[in-house]
């Protein structure tokens, strides 16, 4: 596979699935308020850019700011959790307890809390990306190599020389890993909490054009959607691999 | 022997809940820097012994001292090295070396100021170990062997007073760990320190050790102690003579004889 080919994959992929379905609606006859074309998708996305422009920014703004409350509450708690085998045997369970509730039952609590607006969707897009996070980073600090832990030891390190010299250069990768999860996770906390109780962000336009019947729209909106999860996804790839490259060697040396 | 600087005596140590006894009664007596190797079965709780001696784990009866004083906490004066290398890989194999410096007082105090200093002194201890011209490459960079050497650096860049080893050359090839035996014996021979090695490699035991000790299976209990009176430096020539096979050859018969027990 040359590199260019290589390059141009997932373009492809995505311009076939579109190809697929707009030419599956054509030849089924499908009614565009079931399943509108793509095409007609993207032409409604451009009649109404600038609605879908302003719901797009406050969607983006709810969910990165979810995210970051989610980062530094994920981080301190998977630290805390990871630090010790008692907390962690202490807390699992009611960190997947939380985890399996669905968020979406959350939303009216929240909205009784906060009132209809950004601050549930805000907090939503939190709640639901923080997860990741915590399991990762108490992942990566609960799996240090005994070997190492006991080398360590024996020079006489403390507790915090081993989290800072090793725990915390070793879970790197992993809270890398567990941001590129954790921001499409906020993604779907927030458009989620807008569909239900917002009266701004893609979610918010989504179901009153779905109201309407205007098909074509809700589908632009989904598309909107999944494009700015794929570029945050990606953003937070690069900022991965920048910064923890040692942990994707290639297959050089032994 | 009066003035043991490690002194195990009737050492016990349970496991869990008291079910699994590792070591039963074990005295040892290690001069400062003597050479002495712990053969055995696998699972006869060799490395439980580091363990003991380094103070991470305490016995259920029995003492443990290091120069003369009972071991009730992790000795800062050891220097550790396993099969595995456990370098890290985000460090560069300098960094890596220095690693225990940035821990251990005093030097963790006079780090920052005399930097230069330490660096020199672990790109020396490279030099000696033939990994000159490799301190900036990462650990994943370098082959098995070379890991292993780097390893050893780390174990001994804090001039430590004893050296654990546990089984530090056996995933290496035979070539390798050869090598690594003299790399070893000389470092050992420049600047005596005290060594407890762990292997279950008889030759290694022969080639390196001055007092050589043979425990039985789980509970493990020393069996035989054998002094190693071959003449030093030990070279690849030393391990073709009589002497050396004829000692290699008694261990064997005493490992058959508690495997088979």
């Amino acid at each position: 596979m040359t590199p260019t080919f290589r390059k141009s994959v997932p373009w492809l992929t995505s311009i076939g699935l579109f190809v697929v379905w707009e030419l599956g609606c054509l030849l089924l006859q499908v009614p565009e308020y079931i399943l509108p074309r793509p095409s007609a998708s993207i032409m409604a996305g451009w009649e109404f850019r600038d609605a879908i422009w302003m719901h797009a920014v406050q969607t983006l703004y709810t969910t990165v700011v979810g995210f970051g409350i989610a980062v530094v509450f994920g981080v301190l708690l998977g630290v805390f959790v990871g630090s010790s085998k008692a907390i962690y045997d202490a807390l699992n369970p009611l960190l997947i307890g939380f985890n399996a509730v669905p968020k979406v039952a959350v939303v009216p609590v929240l909205v009784m809390w906060f009132g209809i607006g950004t601050v549930p969707a805000v907090l939503t897009a939190f709640l639901i990306s923080f997860f990741p996070i915590v399991v990762n980073v108490a992942t990566g600090l609960a799996t240090l190599e005994p070997e190492l832990r006991d080398v360590l030891r024996s020079l006489g390190a403390k507790r915090r020389d081993i989290l800072f010299k090793v725990g915390f250069p070793r879970s790197l990768p992993f809270f890398f890993a567990s941001l590129k999860v954790a921001i499409t996770l906020a993604f779907v906390g927030s458009v989620m909490a807008e569909t239900v109780a917002s009266n701004a962000g893609v979610g918010y336009l989504m179901m009153s054009a779905s109201s309407r019947f205007q098909m074509p729209l809700v589908f632009a909106g989904l598309l909107v959607i999944a494009a700015m999860g794929i570029i945050m996804y990606e953003l937070f790839s690069v900022i991965e691999r920048r910064s923890t490259q040692w942990a994707h060697r290639g297959q050089q040396g032994a | 022997m009066a003035d043991a600087f490690v002194d195990l005596d009737r050492v016990t140590l349970r496991y869990g809940m008291g079910d699994t006894l590792a070591l039963d009664e074990t005295s040892i007596k290690i001069a400062r820097g003597e050479f002495i190797a712990v053969v055995g079965p696998s699972g006869c709780g060799k490395s439980t012994l580091l363990k003991l001696v380094s103070g991470l784990v305490r016995p259920s009866s029995g003492n443990v001292l290091v120069d003369n004083k009972e071991v009730d906490g992790p000795l800062k004066i050891v220097g550790m090295a396993f099969q595995n290398p456990t370098l890290l890989p985000w460090r560069t194999t300098l960094k890596n070396i220095l690693l225990p410096l940035e821990i251990v007082e005093p030097h963790r105090k006079n780090f920052r100021k005399n930097k230069d200093m330490y660096i020199q002194r672990a790109k020396d201890l490279l030099a000696t170990v033939g990994l000159s011209g490799f301190e900036d490459k990462f650990p994943w960079q370098l082959s098995g062997g070379m890991q292993q050497r780097a390893s050893l650096c780390r174990s001994l860049i804090h001039e430590p007073d004893l050296l654990m080893l546990d089984e530090p050359f056996g995933a290496l090839d035979a070539f390798t760990r050869e090598e690594l035996w003299a790399i070893l014996q000389e470092l050992w021979t420049k600047r005596p320190f005290t060594v407890i090695l762990v292997t279950h490699d008889l030759r290694e035991a022969a080639y390196l050790a001055d007092t050589i000790y043979v425990m039985s299976k789980r509970p493990g209990q020393v069996v035989e102690m054998r002094r190693n009176t071959l003449p030093r430096p030990r070279t690849l020539e030393t391990t073709f003579t009589e002497e050396y096979t004829t000692l290699v050859h008694e261990l064997r018969e005493h490992i058959s004889a508690v495997r088979a027990a």
